[in-house]
């Protein structure tokens, strides 16, 4: 007989306002096999750990149930616990009497009710359990960045710099990202290429960064320290190698009607283009939909005109085909879709632009050089409206945005309205806001400085309708404080674009089985003690990919997450799951079918002799790699025999938890 | 006539040595109930029949047979070449230990007219064989018909009435196991119900309603392998319709993951062992759940 002990923690108030955890552990000692059943007011505390320790002595425990929170949140702190009083840590089991009793239910006996529940489920499945002994994998000593904005950039230069091989794959041409858009940064009005473009040089320049720009990673198989990352690589009709970046090329290109991305298709380009003078690398990229010669094959101006004979019409997709320890996800943003907004009336008039859209149109080197000219006529504007929270802070049920606060609209709205200020004083600069949201080192000061210095009128209210009547925008909005509607005759009309993930997301999110939010934002391991890491191991999470940032916030992340990668990086071997699929070759049926859902490639099948009570036959079996299987489990429940089993979750063992709840 | 031309083929095959044995169809105790066969020599073969009442599929029989020394002469339907097929790729049969006849077919019957996998006949084609022996008539196609109107109908039921439905069918279950051991997709070396060691076996006997989960349990094990071919619902000493459960998961597997048949062609997709980004999400199949 086994001798289990079980331990109830209160969790402060967390557990005990709600579960009568002195009941539970009562009721728990009348279970076969509990010799010791008690409670504690935080039992991950020393004092607690080293309960369960002394009890383990005295009474000679064979395993231990924990009533506590979650096991994503302390099952390895108790399996440390119990393997330094001897104990083999898969000898633990959790009762998350927390996230999943506590914490849902207002009810106390009704909450205790299930709190008995769910330890019993925990015991009938601990009877069940073996010790386990863990092994080691090696770790490969390189990392994965996907996506090349500041995020991308900033974690790939400290992890280089920890003396770690780095990939950026970056979808676009060029490396740079939203940052690379912008025109000046707040709170401080620096130029935003000023200080992002050193960055990229640097990346450029590191002997262990190599920038795989214009790809996208297609397939991602293995597990952290090993996984393969297949990558494509687009054609770019230029061979990068020999491309100098002279320009010659673009400057003769006959078919300039390609629209401009890096001046949000403001302006146009050629055919053959680099995306901004900095790009890099900076080597040209010939845009299939445009380019004639790939069209039709009438042309070939820039292939006579490229003195380094860089031009290569028949070059075609490359694979790449590379080995990572890390992957760090650094996929950004794009601003959201306001054309179905129709009331704001962006896709019938040129004069209202998004955010993004003013930002290079105040750049230098935007489509005006840096003079503010309305889109549509080129004249200067003299009365700006600002709409805030477009598309952000909406209500679910509305469809019409996204739920969630956009975080930077605020601030950029008023370094904007600032600018306009300071280089037009002659402009009326007028800003529709629900809340200024202010909160960052020098974030307020900054706001109150475009109000107080710089006579920024802010309107606390929403805008319905944006019409245009000749060729003026009549804004129609709401004036809280003074309890009236107005209406604003703008020139030029700017909203403040909520932001979204890069649709490249969801399938980057799909490839490495790393969770999400309704939105598409990248999950945390843990929201507040492992914001940077994704619960799936070896993923890591840098910028906007997990969630609305700043460029400081974002640069802190992606240092974060660097020092994290670095930290996997420099171990030459993780401790592997011993909580891994095996097959009973006697009831194995050789169909296959473990082998096609194992996402990990861990099974293969054999020819092999099997011996058993009047069996002694050669039969095609499943055999598992312990040191490749992750513990997922897909194979047990494909299995239509049974003969595929997960140590620490076996059949067995989970029938056991269900039949204790259920029977 | 096929059959004497099959007779005819399989006497010179077995002479010639190419084949050791013919599985084929014999008379059985009534009229209208063949029975699969097996013909090692001329003597026996005298015995051999083909007809309207040869419905059985010989596909499952080819198991044992497989690890027989020497080839089987194995005569396949075009609906039953499917499970056969099924059955190469999921590596439970070896291509070259079969002489496979496709043998034209035009429609099986049983004493109550035309078998009810014979009202939604896959067509005509042979996803397999060395040879075909067939006639004009047998390649005519069968009347088509929608074949997932009786599971439309299941699907338009309250959650009561079609819980009801199946408790009324199911509850006539002896527990013969003959749709089981007839089920080509069913090939384990050991069936979770006769293993003690699943627990499963010993859950399933203590209420007839555990008993009842044996059919739907079977489903699942088949699903996205059972090739319709009908074999459950027309050996049913019962007459439950047990076809509808499988046809149930092949209509919401078209519908979610695009039409497929399995057995059909080379083995490229499975939809529910392979994936892909396409893929839906479970939320949506969890929204179908609650229609």
């Amino acid at each position: 007989m086994q001798k289990i002990g079980v331990f109830v923690c209160w969790c402060g108030s967390n557990i005990a306002a709600t579960v009568d955890v002195k009941a539970v552990a009562e009721a728990m000692k009348n279970e076969d096999g509990v010799v010791v059943s008690t409670d504690y007011q935080y039992m991950c505390s020393a004092a607690g750990q080293k309960m369960i320790q002394d009890a383990i002595h005295e009474h000679q425990l064979d395993g231990i149930v924990v009533c506590s929170c979650s096991p994503r949140m302390h099952e390895a702190t108790f399996r440390k616990t119990a393997e330094a009083a001897g104990l083999n840590p898969y000898m633990v089991e959790i009762a998350n009497i927390r996230e999943q009793c506590s914490w849902i239910h207002k009810d106390i006996p009704e909450g205790t009710e299930k709190a008995i529940i769910l330890a019993r489920s925990a015991i009938a499945k601990l009877r069940h359990n073996m010790p386990l002994q863990a092994g080691t994998s090696a770790v490969k000593k390189r990392c994965l960045v996907i996506g090349g904005g500041i995020a991308g950039i900033q974690t790939a230069l400290d992890v280089a710099d920890a003396g770690f091989e780095v990939d950026i794959v970056e979808k676009r041409p060029t490396i740079g990202g939203r940052m690379a858009q912008l025109d000046k940064t707040f709170p401080t009005l620096d130029c935003s290429a000023c200080i992002l473009t050193p960055k990229m040089v640097e990346a450029s320049q590191s002997e262990k960064i190599n920038i795989i720009s214009y790809a996208e990673v297609e397939k991602v198989s293995g597990f952290v320290g090993n996984f393969t990352a297949t990558i494509r690589k687009k054609a770019r009709y230029v061979d990068e190698v020999k491309c100098t970046g002279c320009g010659l090329c673009m400057a003769k290109c006959p078919a300039k009607k390609g629209k401009n991305e890096f001046n949000m298709e403001l302006d146009n380009r050629p055919a053959i283009y680099i995306p901004f003078a900095q790009a890099i690398p900076n080597v040209a990229v010939i845009d299939p939909e445009q380019c004639n010669k790939l069209k039709n094959g009438k042309c070939g101006l820039c292939e006579r005109v490229c003195t380094a004979g860089a031009i290569n019409y028949k070059q075609e997709d490359e694979l790449i085909e590379r080995e990572y320890g890390a992957i760090v996800v650094a996929t950004g943003f794009q601003p959201m879709d306001v054309n179905p907004l129709n009331e704001l009336g962006y896709a019938e008039n040129a004069d209202v632009v998004t955010s993004l859209e003013l930002e290079r149109l105040m750049n230098a080197a935007g489509p005006s050089k840096g003079t503010l000219l309305r889109p549509s006529d080129g004249k200067h504007p003299h009365t700006i409206v600002f709409v805030q929270c477009v598309g952000s802070r909406c209500d679910e049920n509305t469809k019409r945005g996204k739920p969630y606060c956009s975080k930077i609209c605020c601030m950029y709205t008023a370094k904007h309205a600032m600018l306009i200020r300071e280089k037009y004083p002659d402009t009326d600069v007028h800003v529709f806001y629900i809340d200024v949201r202010t909160p960052g080192k020098n974030f307020d000061e900054f706001y109150r400085r475009a109000v107080e210095q710089y006579g920024v009128d802010y309107i606390k209210g929403q805008v319905g309708k944006i019409a245009n009547e000749n060729g003026k925008l009549m804004v129609q909005g709401s004036d809280l404080i003074n309890g009236e509607q107005i209406t604003i005759a703008a020139d030029l009309v700017v909203l403040a674009t909520a932001i979204e993930p890069d649709p490249t997301a969801r399938s980057i999110g799909t490839m490495l089985t790393s969770s999400m939010d309704t939105n598409d934002f990248f999950t945390e391991a843990h929201p507040k003690l492992r914001p940077v890491e994704s619960p799936t191991a070896g993923i890591f999470l840098s910028g906007v990919a997990q969630g609305p940032k700043d460029i400081p916030e974002t640069v802190a992340q992606a240092g974060a997450a660097a020092s994290k990668v670095i930290g996997l990086l420099a171990k030459d071997h993780l401790v592997t799951n011993p909580c891994v699929a095996g097959s009973n070759e006697l009831l194995c049926n050789g169909c296959s079918q473990c082998e096609k859902v194992c996402p990990y490639g861990a099974i293969t099948y054999i020819d092999k002799e099997v011996r058993g009570p009047g069996v002694r036959e050669v039969r095609r079996v499943a055999q598992v790699n312990p040191a490749v299987c992750q513990g997922c489990g897909a194979c047990t429940v494909t299995c239509p025999s049974g003969a595929m089993d997960l140590k620490g979750f076996s059949n067995q063992q989970i029938m056991a938890e269900v039949d204790a709840i259920c029977l | 006539m096929i059959a004497n031309e099959l007779k005819k083929r399989a006497l010179e095959l077995l002479a010639d040595g190419t084949v050791k044995r013919v599985l084929g169809w014999q008379k059985g105790e009534f009229e209208h109930d063949w029975s699969p066969a097996l013909f090692e020599t001329a003597e026996e073969m005298k015995g051999f029949v083909y007809g309207k009442y040869a419905g059985a599929n010989l596909s499952k029989y080819c198991l044992k047979l497989n690890k027989e020394e020497g080839k089987t002469l194995v005569m396949l339907k075009p609906c039953d070449t499917y499970s056969f097929n099924q059955l190469l790729h999921e590596h439970r049969l070896n291509r070259e230990n079969f002489y496979i006849i496709g043998v034209g077919c035009k429609g099986m019957e049983d004493q109550n007219g035309l078998l009810m996998k014979c009202t939604c006949c896959k067509g005509k084609v042979f996803e397999l064989s060395d040879e075909v022996i067939d006639d004009e008539e047998s390649r005519q196609p069968m009347p088509e018909v929608d074949r997932f109107e009786q599971v439309a109908k299941l699907e338009q039921m309250t959650h009561q009435e079609r819980f009801e439905f199946w408790r009324n069918e199911l509850s006539r279950c002896i527990r013969c196991n003959a749709c089981r051991n007839v089920c080509p997709a069913c090939t384990c070396v050991k069936c979770v119900f006769d293993n003690p060691g699943s627990g499963i076996a010993s859950k399933a006997n203590v209420t007839d309603f555990e008993e009842n989960m044996f059919h739907i349990i079977r489903a699942y094990h088949v699903a996205g392998r059972c090739t319709d071919c009908g074999e459950c619902s027309r050996v049913c000493p019962q007459n439950i319709p047990l076809h509808l459960l499988n046809r149930k998961f092949i209509k919401d597997m078209n519908e979610l993951y695009g039409e497929y048949q399995a057995g059909e062609g080379a083995e490229e997709r499975t939809p529910m062992t392979s994936y892909t980004l396409e893929d839906v999400e479970p939320g949506i199949v969890h929204e179908r759940g609650n229609e």
